[in-house]
């Protein structure tokens, strides 16, 4: 009988590394599966590691999707650690792409740069950060900028519609922002808070969906977010037309966003990339040249809006510089 | 003295009634925890099956993550999870069971076997991000096994030891003492007693406290995100020093994207994350009945 339970008790510790096995065969499984896969171009080998905004996410994962059936040899990963933390692994030479939904900032360039990492910034697409109340809200019409920052920056008391413009309701407007980790609030900051605290009484969230649910549920409510996720809930949210620079009241659309007529909250989305990783490393030279031809495509794919052709051509004559 | 007789025997029917009252509350206080339980739990069920069931097939277990819902499969993730497991299982088990028979066994009760005591049983409340942040440090950075299986499997072992050490250590001072001091008796060593008296006897014990610490392995996101474990990985690692996504990343990323169809998916992962921690629960009932039948 004991010898029964010693097997038993290795059975245990052992059925772990069996399951590690069964992660073996399927492996060369694929393998085989994806070998049809010709492109005419030499086949590349190689690892790529890309992290950072959680924005960008969406169409790093599409173009590494199809770069690996052209290109099944190397190795793609994308993770989602946000925009600065992204950076910081960049920083620390554990990736050779970051991606970001706001520009770098000085003191990130200024680690890099100590830590001898020289990088290229390209622009993959446009987001339209996307300001949004609920569908019940029918006096606000169009918001200038100004507006914007007299009802987001914090000034120690209850923001109420009436506060903002004459005529409208004497009621307390409800504020529902990204998290102060995030790229996007980044931006918002720099555009419309000018470094100033947000509104105390901001519900903060990283994740995109309780803004928008927010924002539906609760009639004195307005938020902000990327368009994409506005696109997504159209019927259920009400966008509020904000009021450029030449004194024109624009709603974020595909065309406002990439004619640049859409601003200051349409923000292009960039992804940073090692130069060193581009001269040695083809795999990334090859990915990053695939990235800028199909960005424009896959870019509206995931419901964001793609830069003009030029911009995209331009950066392939920078990559070429690069190699 | 009849009259007394009465009044008493009124009284004490008064009391018994009042005790049987609060019975009958209390009572009704706890089923109704339970219902209330049970209610929370079959809404969520049924919210996440009939959002993902839809979206369960074949493929969506063969295939890797895409941007195309119908096109994308959790295939990365669970393998990555299975891969993960298979470094945390051995890892937590080995060093949790041999710290709990130390500090049971051989350890002299002092004030220093107290004080580790109390640190271990602290460490079981630590949040999950800090042993994420451990994990970047020392794994990541400091032995260089980037975010590979190893470094995750390792910081998630971390995570989970203390509760295996406590549950181990619970279930090892169950054992009755009779049984330790007639082995002695016999002439047995401390080794000789311990793997044939204790552990066998602690065996179930230890296992459902040890596989309900692995759940919460395989369910923790916090620790990955931190240790940079990322999201999309179109190919199975073939060693534990590759890259590799898990269940909980892939979910994670699935709700937060602005398609309702990616939350079906979402769902549909869930549906399959649960499937692997009842599987892993049966395992630990089935230990348990084998060792007790005996």
């Amino acid at each position: 009988m004991k010898p029964v339970k010693v097997l038993t008790l290795s059975a245990l510790l052992g059925s772990a590394l069996v399951l590690g096995a069964c992660g073996n065969d399927a492996q060369s499984d694929t393998g085989e599966n994806t070998e049809q896969a010709e492109s005419g171009d030499a086949q590349l080998q190689g690892q790529i590691a890309i992290d950072g905004s959680s924005t960008v996410f969406p169409i790093m994962e599409a173009v590494s999707e199809e770069f690996m059936m052209e290109q099944p040899d190397v190795q793609v990963t994308v993770g989602l650690s946000g925009t600065g933390g992204g950076f910081e692994k960049f920083i620390a030479g554990e990736t050779q792409m970051s991606n970001a939904s706001r520009p770098i900032k000085e003191e990130e360039a200024a680690a890099l740069k100590e830590a001898g990492v020289e990088f290229t910034e390209f622009q993959l697409a446009y987001d339209g950060l996307s300001v949004v109340v609920n569908k019940d809200n029918d006096w606000v019409d169009q918001l200038t900028v100004d507006e914007l920052k007299k009802m987001w920056v914090d000034n120690g008391t209850a923001v109420k519609w009436s506060d903002i413009r004459e005529g409208w309701p004497e009621e307390e407007i409800k504020f529902y922002s990204p998290g102060t980790d995030s790229g996007t609030f980044d931006y918002f900051d720099e555009v419309i808070l000018d470094g100033a605290q947000i509104n105390k009484g901001a519900t903060l969230s990283e994740d995109d969906n309780v803004l928008v649910q927010g924002v539906t549920g609760e009639k004195n409510a307005i938020g902000y977010f990327g368009y994409a996720y506005y696109l997504e809930n159209k019927d259920n949210i009400k966008v509020v037309p904000i009021v450029n620079e030449e004194g024109k009241a624009v709603e974020p659309n595909a065309e406002t966003i990439e004619s640049g007529e859409y601003e200051p909250l349409s923000r292009p989305l960039f992804t940073y990339v090692s130069n060193a990783a581009i001269a040695e490393d083809e795999a990334t030279a090859g990915f990053v040249q695939f990235m800028l031809e199909n960005a424009s495509v896959l870019s509206e794919d995931v419901g964001y809006v793609s830069l003009p052709q030029e911009k995209y051509d331009e950066q392939l004559v920078t990559l070429e510089g690069l190699k | 003295m009849e009259k007394i007789e009465r009044i008493k025997s009124e009284e004490m029917i008064g009391r018994i009634d009042s005790r049987l009252v609060k019975n009958k509350v209390v009572k009704s206080i706890f089923f109704a925890a339970t219902v209330f339980t049970s209610i929370i739990l079959i809404v969520l069920l049924v919210r996440i099956l009939t959002q993902g069931a839809p979206y369960l097939s074949w493929d969506f277990l063969q295939n890797f993550a895409s941007r195309r819902p119908e096109q994308a499969g959790i295939k990365a993730a669970v393998i990555g999870t299975v891969w993960m497991m298979s470094v945390v299982i051995p890892t937590a088990a080995i060093l949790g069971v041999g710290t709990a028979i130390y500090l049971e066994e051989y350890a002299k009760k002092n004030a220093i076997t107290r004080w580790i005591q109390m640190n271990i049983s602290n460490l079981a409340g630590v949040p999950s991000v800090v042993f994420g942040l451990l994990g970047l440090t020392i794994f990541v950075r400091l032995f260089g096994f980037g975010n590979s299986v190893l470094a995750a499997g390792f910081t998630m072992a971390l995570l989970v030891l203390p509760v295996v050490i406590v549950a181990s250590q619970e279930a090892i001072r169950a054992v009755p003492s009779e049984l330790k001091e007639a082995s002695y008796g016999l002439g047995a060593t401390k080794w000789q007693t311990i793997f044939r008296v204790v552990l066998p006897y602690a065996i179930p014990g230890i296992a459902t406290g040890s596989i309900l610490a692995f759940s919460r392995a395989i369910g923790e996101t916090a620790p990955l995100i931190v240790i940079g474990i990322p999201t999309f990985v179109a190919f199975l690692p073939s060693d534990v020093f590759d890259s590799f996504t898990a269940l909980p990343m892939q979910i994670y990323n699935w709700t937060s994207r602005p398609q309702i169809e990616f939350h079906n998916l979402a769902a549909a992962g869930i549906i399959i994350l649960l499937g692997v921690l009842i599987v892993m629960n049966s395992v630990a009932v089935w230990i348990r009945n084998r060792y007790q039948s005996r």
